[in-house]
């Protein structure tokens, strides 16, 4: 039962990627081109909202729903990790039209070859866990 | 309702998009969604050969668990709640995407040039597809998040790591859109 309430917040997820349009090939086209304004108003919107989540969990003025104190784990520093992985994500990203949270919204659309992608990036997960202790950091 | 049904702006997405982050930290987990590709991967039984994936995949249940509900949550968006599959986007850019060979941009959700199942069943059309994934896959995993993690996550809590992946996102989409989609179409 426990976890049914990460079920809810993934619907209300979909359901925002999908109404929004973040989920359309061309959103991410048209950002990439500088073209629209939405892409941008969207994560940046996002991001100073973000912001205050983030100072009410660090001043623990917000708990989790059992009391507890909120953590956020902070990222792996690293410039050749960040930027080269970030790079390649981006090329994908921009081929694809989505990124990993879209291409499962996409299925829900019915977008069958939105599977294939699925499948594309899994195989990359793989091969990066084969090669991550060769990648430079 | 018709509030509902319409296109929903920036200043709505954004916002709520904010709110399903805070929830899965209240919830005491956090808001990433590329992490579930390892998970994929540990449950196919990637372990066997990479110690990487040898991890116990049940604690990350609740991320697939959001997944799911991300797809039921795409299935009610675009069965319920859309009337028109019509994307407004800007008309220079169906303009630039008629230039490259992607026609009728904007009129469906999602370009037949890559998207259609005849095109997926070429074989350009079918590497297209798992080229696209493997370098979302594989440059998520390596920069250590993708747009949820970094972009949202990292970005929210001023990480430097996260400033200098988003860069990197952005290299990666321009050098993809301005120069290498021209090519492929």
């Amino acid at each position: 039962m426990k976890y049914i309430k990460f079920f809810l917040v993934g619907i209300l997820f979909g359901i925002v990627m999908s109404k929004a349009e973040i989920i359309s090939w061309y959103r991410i086209y048209e950002m990439f081109k500088f073209q629209s304004f939405h892409m941008y108003g969207i994560i940046g919107s996002a991001i100073v909202l973000g912001m205050i989540s983030m100072f009410l969990f660090k001043k623990k003025m917000v708990k989790t729903f059992k009391g507890d104190d909120i953590h956020v784990m902070p990222k792996k520093e690293g410039l050749s990790r960040n930027l080269l992985g970030g790079i390649l994500f981006g090329l994908g990203w921009a081929l694809a039209g989505a990124c990993p949270g879209p291409m499962f919204v996409l299925i829900g659309k019915g977008v069958v070859s939105i599977l294939v992608v699925i499948f594309g990036a899994t195989l990359g997960a793989f091969f990066y866990g084969l090669f991550k202790d060769k990648l430079p950091n | 309702m018709d509030f509902i049904m319409q296109p929903w702006e920036w200043y709505v997405a954004g916002p709520v998009i904010s709110f399903v982050m805070f929830l899965l930290y209240y919830f005491g987990e956090r808001f990433g969604v590329s992490s579930n590709l390892e998970t994929f991967c540990s449950i196919g039984g990637a372990g066997k050969f990479v110690n990487y994936f040898k991890i116990d995949w049940r604690e990350n249940l609740w991320n697939l668990i959001f997944i799911a509900g991300s797809i039921a949550g795409g299935f009610i968006a675009s069965n319920y709640l859309t009337t028109t599959d019509a994307v407004a986007i800007n008309p220079q850019t169906v303009k630039d995407l008629a230039d490259i060979g992607i026609m009728n941009a904007g009129q469906t959700y999602l370009p037949d040039e890559i998207f259609s199942i005849d095109t997926m069943l070429t074989l350009k059309g079918f590497a297209i597809l798992i080229i696209a994934g493997f370098l979302v896959g594989f440059g998520a995993r390596w920069a250590g998040g993708c747009t949820s993690g970094h972009a949202i996550v990292g970005l929210s809590n001023l990480e430097l790591a996260s400033l200098i992946a988003v860069i990197g996102f952005f290299i990666g989409g321009l050098i993809m859109t301005w120069l290498i989609l021209p090519l492929i179409f």
